[in-house]
């Protein structure tokens, strides 16, 4: 077989005769397209199929009747775009309002956490007694399973028999009523929580990451300049964690508006209006209401949306990398 | 063949290898000697629920050679569970389904159709309780199911509460349970425990109250009437149970979890209405004397058009896939489930009734609690509409009352307006 003669590696192929170096060709120029097959499969078999086959299901009439023969629902065209962007019929009015719902959720979520995971991981950046344990707590609910870990907190979150209520009115007595949190005005702040709970260590061990790859020079140079914490953060630390916090600041804005997991455990398939986030809201219309093709026409909007944001982010940060 | 068209046909023999794995599963779920069942979880626990199951599947494996695999399925899944096999040709073999539902999985063409041959084959059409098989199907057509246990709604109330307060007889209508439940309020009780965060338990209730204020959720052409004067009034009188009468706890504006029925149980709520609630008060450790089991009421004074109707016909309904790979084994096994001695046995253990004719006078269904069952069933229950879009009421109206309950929860008015407002955005939300 050719393997055999083929030379050792690291072997100039320049110095091989001509024939031998015709018959490595092939091999190494199908290497790349098998090595990326599976990808490629999986990339049409996961996302790029069934993104194609929810755009078409978006233009049918696509209900109970048609749903175990899916491909012989009436065709409606974009009649499902016009009911969930008509803001004047019930549908479009709930959209918009679980859309707006979900922005604030979004900014707040991913905002706070990012906050909270750059200040502790600054905070844990030099070596002190306990930090490795300090760490390794902070990222614990990165690491617990999601349903585990939020449906704890609908217990803690009940109004009658919840420790958070329990704390509140019996220990600290801050209010006299024990507060509702999994229904109401108040349903938002107990899912913001909860969502910054999950999110926010991810963001620290991103940052964590980050900051290994500062220089220790550059912390001499600065304190040798005379800047103090406050100047070598925002000269130093944050410039340098430029690259880090692009992705993470993208990533974080993708998952937490595309969050199902936290709303769906901890309100059950039917959120409070003032939590009804996006994704659930798409779920009720399909699963619950049995109206897929509007569901699959909210879902492609909401595609749509999140590529718009994705690429003016990209677009605007690309810009600046280049000015500066 | 060119280095690039190998290429291409490494890819496309993967593409079609791993497209071809994931539509060559076993499609039917059964072969000849094995049947894959989804039960409906009937008892303290799905655990409990295998339990029960286990014993009469081993004899239909004696009698028939047909090993069952049994998986009891949360109500929480089960819709979706449903919907997903009846999409997917993927599944199991028979199922259970909440009766309600009926009509809409019917709507989806995926269940076996039981027309009269369907029928004479588990032992035909007169076996079974008629106001059952009415609900396991559209009225035009032949039932998508059959009904296996049958439920109803009654009062169930704390005997030793009632005593305390020196209250003689259980309520028989909204006003007297008003008039008791504020007698039973306080230190730490209250009057009455609903599941106000449980869509479908609400459209339950909007239903009973709607018939009875003279509404109807589906007009005679099955068009969607939710914001009629008479269902806003039915749905107020239900929510106004805790946002006027104050009988019920605000809590219970956040119960899904059937946390109800241990408020009832531990004594934290003094009545209750509930399906066959026996058994699970037996597993909260409440002995069957310590409560009394009464119809649902009714209003005083009917307005007009209101029916004397205190509960849907609640159930429990057997249905076969089409998909299966063992039409005649799925239906033996759906005509052992609902023989006698089945029938017996499972309804006993659940609490419920059975839904065939010929077991009803076994001495298993004598005690009051079925005795009022079995009488609300025969006399005063109705079916939920059974048309494809019932599912949908369910979540929609359900849900809107949920919201209501919040409303009442956290102090908000709860009025005709608000009460409308939110049914008319339910119906503007059917298709």
């Amino acid at each position: 077989m050719a393997v055999t003669t083929s030379p050792p590696v690291g072997t100039p192929t320049e110095t091989g005769p001509p024939a031998r170096r015709r018959s490595r060709r092939p091999r190494r120029s199908l290497l790349p397209y098998l090595l990326l097959a599976p990808a490629i499969v999986l990339e049409l078999a996961i996302h790029v199929v069934p993104m194609l086959v929810g755009t078409w299901m978006s233009l049918l009439e696509l209900t109970q009747f048609h749903i175990r023969d899916w491909s012989g629902a009436p065709f409606v065209g974009l009649d499902n775009y016009r009911v969930v962007l008509d803001v004047d019929s019930a549908a479009g009015a709930e959209l918009l309002r679980s859309f707006r719902v979900t922005v604030v959720y979004t900014v707040l979520s991913v905002g706070l956490s990012w906050v909270l995971g750059t200040t502790a991981a600054v905070l844990l950046q030099r070596p002190f007694r306990g930090r490795a344990v300090l760490r390794a707590l902070f990222l614990t609910p990165y690491a617990l399973p999601v349903y585990t870990a939020v449906i704890t907190w609908t217990f803690l979150f009940q109004r009658d028999t919840g420790l958070v209520n329990h704390v509140l009115v019996d220990q600290l007595g801050l209010v006299d009523e024990p507060p509702f949190w999994l229904i109401g005005d108040n349903s938002f702040v107990a899912l913001l929580i909860v969502s910054i709970w999950r999110t926010w260590p991810f963001a620290f061990l991103c940052i964590m990451a980050g900051l290994q790859n500062i220089p220790d020079e550059l912390y001499e140079a600065a304190a040798m300049d005379g800047a103090g914490f406050w100047r070598r953060l925002r000269s130093v630390t944050l410039p340098m964690l430029r690259p880090v916090n692009l992705v993470l600041l993208l990533v974080l804005f993708l998952w937490t508006f595309n969050d199902f997991n936290t709303p769906y455990v901890l309100f059950g398939g039917s959120a409070p209006a003032e939590a009804d986030l996006i994704s659930l809201h798409i779920y009720r219309s399909s699963f619950q209401t049995w109206d897929f093709g509007t569901g699959s026409a909210m879902s492609v909007v909401l595609l749509l949306f999140l590529l718009l944001v994705t690429a003016g982010y990209l677009l605007l940060t690309n810009r600046r990398r280049n000015d500066a | 063949m060119s280095r690039r068209h190998l290429a291409i046909l490494t890819a496309t023999v993967l593409a079609a290898a791993s497209l071809t794995a994931c539509g060559s599963g076993d499609s039917s779920g059964g072969s000849g000697k094995t049947l894959t069942y989804w039960a409906s979880n009937q008892g303290a626990s799905l655990e409990a629920d295998k339990a029960i199951l286990q014993p009469e599947l081993d004899r239909f494996t004696q009698q028939t050679g047909i090993t069952v695999n049994v998986e009891v399925v949360p109500w929480s899944d089960l819709l979706n569970r449903l919907l997903a096999a009846a999409t997917t040709g993927q599944g199991p073999d028979v199922v259970n389904i909440g009766n309600t539902w009926s009509a809409s999985l019917q709507a989806t063409g995926a269940l076996v159709e039981f027309d009269d041959a369907t029928l004479d084959k588990i032992g035909g059409k007169d076996r079974f309780v008629p106001a059952a098989l009415a609900a396991a199907g559209a009225a035009d057509k032949p039932p998508a199911a059959v009904p296996l246990y049958s439920l109803a709604y009654a009062l169930y109330y704390n005997k030793k509460a009632f005593a305390d307060a020196g209250v003689t007889a259980p309520p028989t209508t909204w006003e007297e349970l008003t008039e008791v439940g504020k007698k039973l309020t306080g230190d730490g009780r209250w009057g009455l425990a609903v599941e106000g965060a449980n869509p479908s338990e609400n459209a339950h209730h909007a239903f009973t109250f709607g018939q009875q204020y003279g509404g109807d959720w589906f007009d005679a052409a099955g068009k969607p009437s939710f914001d009629t004067p008479q269902n806003v009034a039915a749905v107020k009188r239900y929510v106004d149970l805790m946002a006027a009468d104050k009988i019920v706890n605000p809590s219970n504006a956040e119960y899904a979890q059937n946390q109800s029925v241990s408020d009832f149980a531990n004594g934290k709520a003094a009545m209750l209405l509930w399906q066959a609630a026996g058994a699970n008060l037996r597993s909260q450790n409440m002995a069957p004397d310590a409560y009394g089991v009464a119809p649902v009421p009714f209003p005083a004074t009917p307005p007009a058009g209101g029916k004397q109707v205190n509960s849907m016909v609640a159930g429990i309904n057997i249905a076969v896939f089409k998909h299966t790979g063992n039409l005649d084994g799925a239906l033996d096994f759906v005509k052992f489930m609902t023989s006698d001695t089945a029938q017996v046995t499972l309804n006993k253990t659940y609490g419920s009734l059975p839904a065939v004719n010929t077991v009803a006078a076994d001495p298993a269904f004598a005690a009051d609690e079925q005795k009022v069952l079995a009488q609300t069933l025969a006399t005063s229950a109705a079916p939920l509409p059974q048309v494809p879009e019932e599912s949908t009421f369910e979540t929609l109206v359900g849900t809107a009352i949920k919201e209501l309950f919040a409303d009442a929860a956290s102090g908000r008015p709860v009025t005709e307006d608000s009460v409308r407002e939110k049914l008319t955005r339910a119906q503007q939300q059917m298709r």
